[in-house]
């Protein structure tokens, strides 16, 4: 049942001269490059809603595709390294969707002198991560740039995968009263790359949380597929963005209750030090969705039973009031506003 | 998942207790306008929603301690055409990345092939410029009395070590002038200070002690989780209600009233006043800044090249002065959210998270639908 009567929101205006980091940073710069100056030359149905995966009907079958590049610079960091990341964010995109990957596609950018022995240690991340997430990699393309073109390598997959027919994800699903719901503690990912960089005087005991979050999605499929109204892999831009952007496309506004947003103390720690707000920071392993009330308990306990899913919470829930924002309570009573990610703390994550 | 020193002073029942002895200690009928002198007091009050717990009659009034936001735009140009020179890195905090100079931001020009890169602290410069002799390193330096002693730290480092291809650019300010000026301005009426925790760390307390003695206004030195601050507000009115007029400090776990003599010591070896400095919305405030002394020439990124050095006005729309001097509130300013955002910042003071335009975007802007 979707609420029509809703305005649709405003799309952003692209007026920037030249393309810039924070493009690439997964906030609103990014947001208003797609919006602004991409979709509106590729206009067609499927892309409109611009979410994670477009999704359209093939010969009677919602089909599911998505692409990503991935640029991330280490090449390996704690927990993880572009191979896998390379797997797991597109097979993520694809869950978030509803869809569990069938198949995946790869494309390989090499610079020119890589050491063979780094590029075969990536091509065998890619091979377990994709036997972990239970999907083959059927294709694909190489190609080769000089020296000094790229760190090394970057990597673009594309991923297919079925709809389960079982869900109707769509923000305009939404309802006030509805319940956000996160799989585990915020941040990891993006700390631990900025950390793994070594330009900071910091040591922290963390690890990148990238894994396939297709057995959160199989579960809560499991439990109450109509309850379920918007996923999201909130990777850059973090769990402030990805909300904002539900919050616009609803025209609902949503309350957080920070007390209750999951978070190592590591990354709390080093977002105290630099100055950022961990709910911009990158996830490469959660998923954030937006459940019924009367579904909120049993989507959270079926988001626990999946193992690495025993931090979950529910962390807000969806108003009528204050539409179109993101809206944080702390534990003292005060409020603030919590925008999108602006600017460019943590460049080339993923 | 608790954290030592940062928890304790965020308990929510502490906090709610030392809300409820505010409320009982001011005066109903009274309007009370308190300034918090520095931008990350201006942060945190937004960040933990602390304006909703104090009572409608106690304003707070940002002040003018964001240390971008007081930088004029003719210094962003300097420091960008220094940039501009070949084989020069100019080397910057975060913070001065997206503001907005005659020619574009640090950020823009670096997208179009300028060597401009951010660093945490000056001694990564120094390194940065140790590991490449075949590039100038020039460190665009800000800041008041918190940030300055690591400067001088770092120029007695290349000093020590020899490294001739490095240079600083002072933009350090000093911030008691600054509270003298804010103080003498006619249009000002304050009841009394939350004072800068970090700076007084470096400088003590003492140095607040003509705002009471001279303006006759309290002063509570605060540190800077949500109960240092009400605790401070707290201080603040207590000596409002009892008629006294003191300077005391309520960050002592930081702050030692005779401030760090090391870090005097290392400042004024390197750095001296200069006789007056520009400061963005406040005009030019005498003895309020620091340069190089003349024993640090060799690093002095002022003597090294030619800066234009040109003064560049305001946009005249945009009203940063009356904002930075407390005169009005961030959205009373005509370009407020609209010319000039997070985004595409027309001041200064919507660039920094300490600036109070940015902090009341980013974390105030629901407060009207959240208390409808």
């Amino acid at each position: 049942m979707l609420d029509t009567n809703r305005p649709a929101p405003r799309r952003m205006r692209f007026t920037d001269d030249r393309i810039e980091m924070a493009h690439g940073a997964g906030g609103k710069a990014s947001r208003r490059l797609i919006e602004g100056l991409i979709a509106p030359a590729f206009a067609n149905p499927v892309l409109a809603p611009l979410s994670d995966a477009a999704t359209f009907l093939l010969n009677g079958t919602r089909v599911a595709t998505t692409a990503d590049g991935y640029v991330v610079k280490p090449l390996r960091f704690p927990g993880g390294s572009i191979g896998e990341l390379a797997v797991n964010g597109t097979v993520n995109d694809l869950a978030v969707s509803g869809a569990r990957a069938t198949a995946l596609m790869a494309s390989f950018i090499l610079e020119a002198g890589l050491a063979s022995d780094v590029l075969r240690a990536e091509v065998d991340a890619m091979a377990e991560a994709a036997r972990r997430a239970g999907v083959p990699i059927v294709g694909g393309d190489t190609k080769v740039v000089e020296h000094g073109m790229c760190d090394g390598m970057y990597i673009s997959t594309f991923g297919v995968g079925e709809v389960d027919e079982r869900l109707a994800l769509d923000p305009r699903a939404v309802r006030p009263g509805d319940a956000v719901l996160l799989s585990g503690p915020i941040g990891d990912h993006g700390i631990t790359i900025l950390l793994a960089r070594g330009e900071l005087d910091l040591e922290a005991d963390l690890r990148s949380d990238t894994r396939s979050v297709w057995p959160f999605v199989e579960r809560l499929l499991a439990t109450c597929p109509a309850g379920v109204r918007w996923m999201r892999d909130p990777t850059r831009g973090g769990v402030a963005t990805a909300l904002n952007e539900l919050a616009r496309d609803c025209g609902l506004g949503i309350v957080l209750r920070e007390e209750d947003i999951p978070l190592r103390r590591e990354v709390r720690g080093a977002c105290e030090v630099l100055g950022l707000d961990p709910l911009h920071i990158a996830n490469e392993g959660q998923v954030l969705a937006v459940v019924a009330a009367d579904d909120a308990e049993r989507a959270l306990a079926a988001f626990r039973s999946v193992a690495g899913g025993e931090e979950a919470r529910l962390i807000g829930e969806v108003r009528a009031e204050h539409g179109g924002t993101v809206v944080g309570v702390t534990p003292y009573g005060g409020t603030r506003a919590i925008d999108m990610l602006v600017g460019d703390p943590l460049p080339r994550i993923c | 998942m608790t954290m030592k020193y940062v928890d304790e002073f965020r308990d929510p029942a502490l906090i709610t207790a030392v809300a409820l002895e505010i409320k009982r200690t001011v005066d109903p009928a009274r309007r009370y306008r308190i300034m918090e002198v520095c931008g990350g007091h201006t942060h945190a009050i937004y960040r933990h929603g602390l304006r909703d717990i104090l009572p409608d009659n106690v304003e707070l009034v940002h002040g003018p301690g964001c240390p971008v936001c007081v930088l004029p735009t003719g210094r962003v140009d300097d420091g960008l055409a220094i940039a501009a020179q070949p084989n020069v890195a100019l080397a910057c905090f975060g913070d001065m990345m997206r503001v907005p100079g005659t020619k574009g931001t640090p950020l823009e020009l670096k997208a179009r092939g300028a060597d401009i890169r951010m660093v945490y602290s000056p001694l990564d410069a120094l390194k940065m410029a140790q590991d490449d002799p075949s590039t100038h390193v020039c460190f665009f330096a800000i800041g008041f009395e918190t940030t300055a002693p690591s400067t001088a730290l770092t120029l007695l480092r290349a000093r020590e070590l020899g490294v001739r291809n490095f240079s600083v650019f002072s933009n350090h300010v000093t911030i008691v002038p600054a509270m003298r000026a804010i103080l003498d301005s006619p249009d000002m009426r304050l009841d009394g200070f939350v004072g800068p925790g970090h700076v007084a760390s470096i400088i003590g307390c003492r140095p607040f002690e003509f705002v009471a003695q001279h303006y006759g206004k309290p002063v509570v030195v605060a540190g800077f989780e949500p109960l240092d601050l009400l605790e401070g507000i707290l201080m603040v009115l207590r000596q409002l209600r009892a008629g006294t007029a003191i300077v005391e400090n309520q960050y002592r776990r930081i702050v030692p009233w005779e401030g760090n003599k090391p870090a005097l010591r290392a400042l004024a070896t390197a750095f001296e006043l200069r006789p007056y400095f520009e400061w963005r919305g406040l005009g030019f405030i005498s003895q309020s800044a620091l340069k190089l002394k003349n024993t640090f020439a060799e690093w002095d990124s002022e003597v090294r090249f030619d800066v234009p050095g040109v003064r560049v006005t305001d946009p005249r729309a945009a009203q940063c002065g009356e904002i930075l001097k407390g005169v009005l509130k961030p959205p009373q300013c005509k370009l407020f959210g609209k010319e000039c955002n997070p985004e595409h910042p027309v001041g200064a003071l919507m660039v920094s998270s300490e600036g109070a335009c940015a902090a009341y975007y980013r974390y105030a802007r629901i407060e009207e639908a959240v208390h409808a």
